[in-house]
């Protein structure tokens, strides 16, 4: 089970992988995730799903080395397999209960930062196939991490691209590109915002005067991601509440993202002290 | 030998055994469970017997035990329990069969709990207990969660002739036995795994990694799956919190989250990926057995550890056990406190927390005496982790996902007494329909509705 049929490093320390997950795969809906651990003493991590193919019996996962974890994952090869994968998980995006009539139209604004472009595809691919027009934003720090552009291009009605540094298509922020859509004259009946805390916060700055209602999706620190734990919570209007079956998805303007990326760095410590390779007594 | 006095049972010094994880009690050995079986007066009218959720047939097997017929004594506990080496570890002994016992009227009642735990270590080593399984009958039912609800009613179903099938959503299967209770009350591979086990070889096949509600729903094991009966025994859910300020401060846990990284995912031993806070000041708000292994949990990896109630002593929900173990190994108990909230460091983190002194006033229409806040009585306790063991509710993973399954206004599934809920075909126990509860109260329910689920199959 959840054999790695194939792997592709689509940019730096980023690599997408094909799984088998059958039962997976056949109940799988956009903005929803999954839970991977890698080995017998691995720790439960919450990773986006970026395809799922029902035939196929199959997941895609897109993984970015930023911890012992991921970095475990990544360095897995076709024909290994990682020892559980359960989900779906979450609840999928409020559009999956829409009729396809009332998708049929309508227009969405996805903005996609860094990793953020993976769960933004299987959304935008959904919603193309029904007759919604979407056009997507996809930023990254420079050309070499800009991905899932070819499979974007493809179910999209505009893609624009943002870098940090210029390498690629628009030089500046993704909230930069956004208000220059707006500017334009482009009008969504609404947004959503993919990628890390910060560009979902300041997002929603921008969007805000728009008026247009943003769902963002929040990658928080998760242990079971099925509604056991609280390590999850996040402040959304006010009130606590659970990403794992509350969420991911909530509405772009009533996040605390201070208080959510605060609660990110809750074992930045402990990972730090984990990749400290002590070198003492190494002569 | 003073009859009215037990045989003591060993256990690790408590210096020692608060800083390592390995069990607490070594439990009797043969001529001690014989010397303590005969204390047993093997009533007529056994009041033990009738206190115990599964009605485990307490005289009979300690009959045996005062015989030396250890085989014999664990096909009694197997007639009526799977779970036995679990039970005889956590149940609430002193508020069932114990606490019935009419030793204890003069003396100390007899050690139904550690006589039952012997029974199963002995039949464990020794190929465990001979378990009648009828032909299979053809028909299939599926069990929701693999906790002790779940394995209870999945074991009996299957002695009945069904095959039966657990979907489990954690990689592990046990549930709270698993996730929940620590390893230095309940240990992992020499108990849960062997009970689990013991529950396999009867023909149940567990699938892990399946989460009812969303990789697969109800409707759909009664419909393309094929089942003709479902029991949910989810267990209980989302933890609460207070609702004070501060909660969502760095160094604020839930005590499921703090057991589950380091029961379910190991991070107390060395080699496990799950990171988890030590901490230097550890405070855990609660009093149940919950807060019990959290605040256990916590001084072994090193804290200083205290545990703010708000009532006394005497209302502490845990076992007798725990809370006699708790205070042996240095945990300070701070009684008739009550956090009002946790301070802030200046970098978001948890510097201390704020609370106030209680008094108990006049008994409420529960009968228990409330507690009410002293004015002006607020103090600080030093922590940089706080821990809430208040409790949890409901997982809205199935009741907001299967049609006609009906919640109370908690948001547990609503059920009979037999378990039948109001969806047909649909049964649930546990603390998914109780809300959090005791591992034989979940066992009590998963057999019940194993029975009702064979009524209705074969109305």
């Amino acid at each position: 089970m959840y054999r790695i049929l194939s792997k592709n490093n689509i940019a730096p320390g980023i690599c997408r992988m094909e799984v088998e997950a059958p039962r997976l795969a056949a109940s799988a809906l956009p903005g929803q995730f999954l839970i991977v651990r890698v080995r017998e003493q691995g720790e439960r991590i919450p990773l986006t799903i970026c395809d799922y193919n029902r035939e196929a019996g199959t997941v895609s996962i897109c993984t970015q080395a930023v911890g012992a974890s991921t970095r475990m994952i990544c360095a897995l090869e076709v024909g290994d397999s990682l020892q559980d994968v359960a989900g779906p998980l979450g609840v999928p995006s409020a559009f999956t209960a829409l009729s396809d009539e009332e998708i049929r139209g309508r227009r969405f604004l996805f903005i996609a930062g860094g990793v953020g472009a993976a769960p933004v595809y299987p959304q935008v691919k959904y919603l193309h196939a029904r007759g919604a027009v979407v056009d997507v934003i996809i930023g990254a720090k420079n050309a070499d991490y800009v991905i899932f552009e070819d499979e974007m291009k493809a179910v999209c009605d505009r893609l624009e691209i943002c870098t940090d540094d210029g390498s690629r298509g628009f030089k500046g922020l993704v909230t930069a590109c956004a208000q220059g859509l707006l500017d334009e004259g482009c009008r969504y009946d609404e947004a959503v915002a993919i990628g890390p805390m910060i560009m979902m916060k300041f997002v929603a700055k921008t969007l805000h005067p728009s008026l247009i209602p943003l769902t963002v999706s929040l990658n928080t620190i998760m242990v079971d991601g099925t509604g056991m734990c609280g390590a999850c919570r996040v402040t959304v209007g006010g009130k606590t509440r659970f990403a794992c079956v509350e969420g991911p998805e909530f509405d772009g303007y009533q996040v605390d993202y201070d208080e959510a990326m605060r609660r990110m760095s809750i074992y930045r410590e402990a990972e730090i002290e984990a990749d400290h390779k002590c070198k003492i007594g190494r002569g | 030998m003073d009859r009215m006095k037990r045989i003591p049972v060993r256990e690790q010094d408590p210096k020692v055994r608060a800083t390592n994880f390995e069990e607490v009690c070594y439990g009797y050995n043969e001529q001690e469970a014989v010397a303590e079986a005969s204390r047993c007066l093997n009533c007529k009218n056994p009041r033990c017997v009738g206190h115990c959720p599964v009605r485990v047939q307490i005289p009979r097997f300690i009959e045996r035990v005062k015989e030396g017929d250890f085989a014999g004594a664990a096909a009694i506990l197997a007639e009526d329990t799977s779970l036995p080496a679990v039970c005889g570890r956590v149940c609430p002994q002193e508020t069932q069969c114990e606490g019935q016992c009419i030793l204890g009227v003069k003396g100390e009642p007899v050690a139904i709990g550690k006589l039952e735990r012997f029974v199963a270590d002995w039949s464990h080593a020794n190929g465990g207990p001979k378990v009648e399984i009828k032909p299979f009958n053809g028909r299939r039912v599926v069990v929701v969660g693999s906790g002790p609800a779940g394995l209870t009613c999945a074991s009996d179903l299957a002695r009945m002739g069904y095959g039966v099938t657990i979907f489990e959503m954690l990689h592990k299967a046990g549930g709270v036995l698993s996730y929940g209770i620590p390893e230095f009350r309940l240990p992992k591979d020499r108990v849960v795994a062997r009970e689990i086990d013991s529950v396999r070889a009867l023909g149940v096949k567990i699938e892990t990694n399946v989460v009812i509600g969303r990789t697969l729903t109800i409707d759909d094991l009664l419909g393309k799956e094929g089942f003709s009966a479902v029991f949910v025994g989810s267990g209980a859910g989302l933890p609460k919190f207070m609702g004070i300020e501060g909660e969502n401060l760095n160094g604020v846990f839930s005590a499921n989250e703090y057991l589950t990284r380091s029961n379910l995912m190991g991070a107390f031993a060395p080699g496990s990926d799950t990171p988890i806070c030590r901490g230097r000041h550890v405070a855990v708000i609660g009093g149940g057995n919950v807060a019990m292994d959290a605040a256990r949990t916590a001084l072994r990896l090193g804290a200083e550890v205290s545990i703010v109630y708000r009532r006394t002593e005497k209302e502490l929900p845990a076992r007798a056990e725990e809370v006699h173990h708790a205070i042996e190994e240095g945990i300070t108990f701070r009684m008739l406190t009550n956090p009002v909230a946790i301070l802030d460091d200046g970098k978001g983190a948890v510097r201390a927390l704020r609370c106030i002194r209680m008094e108990l006033g006049e008994p409420d229409e529960s009968g228990r005496r409330s507690p009410v806040p002293v004015a002006g009585s607020e103090f600080e306790i030093e922590a940089d982790t706080v821990i809430m063991a208040l409790g949890t509710s409901p997982n809205p993973l199935i009741s907001s996902t299967t049609p006609g399954l009906e919640t109370d206004r908690r948001g547990c599934i609503t059920a009979s007494e037999e378990g039948a809920t109001t969806r047909e075909g649909v049964f649930s126990g546990g603390d998914a329909v109780s809300g959090a509860a005791t591992v034989i109260l979940a066992m009590g329910a998963g057999r019940k509705a194993a029975r009702a689920i064979d009524e209705y199959l074969n109305k």
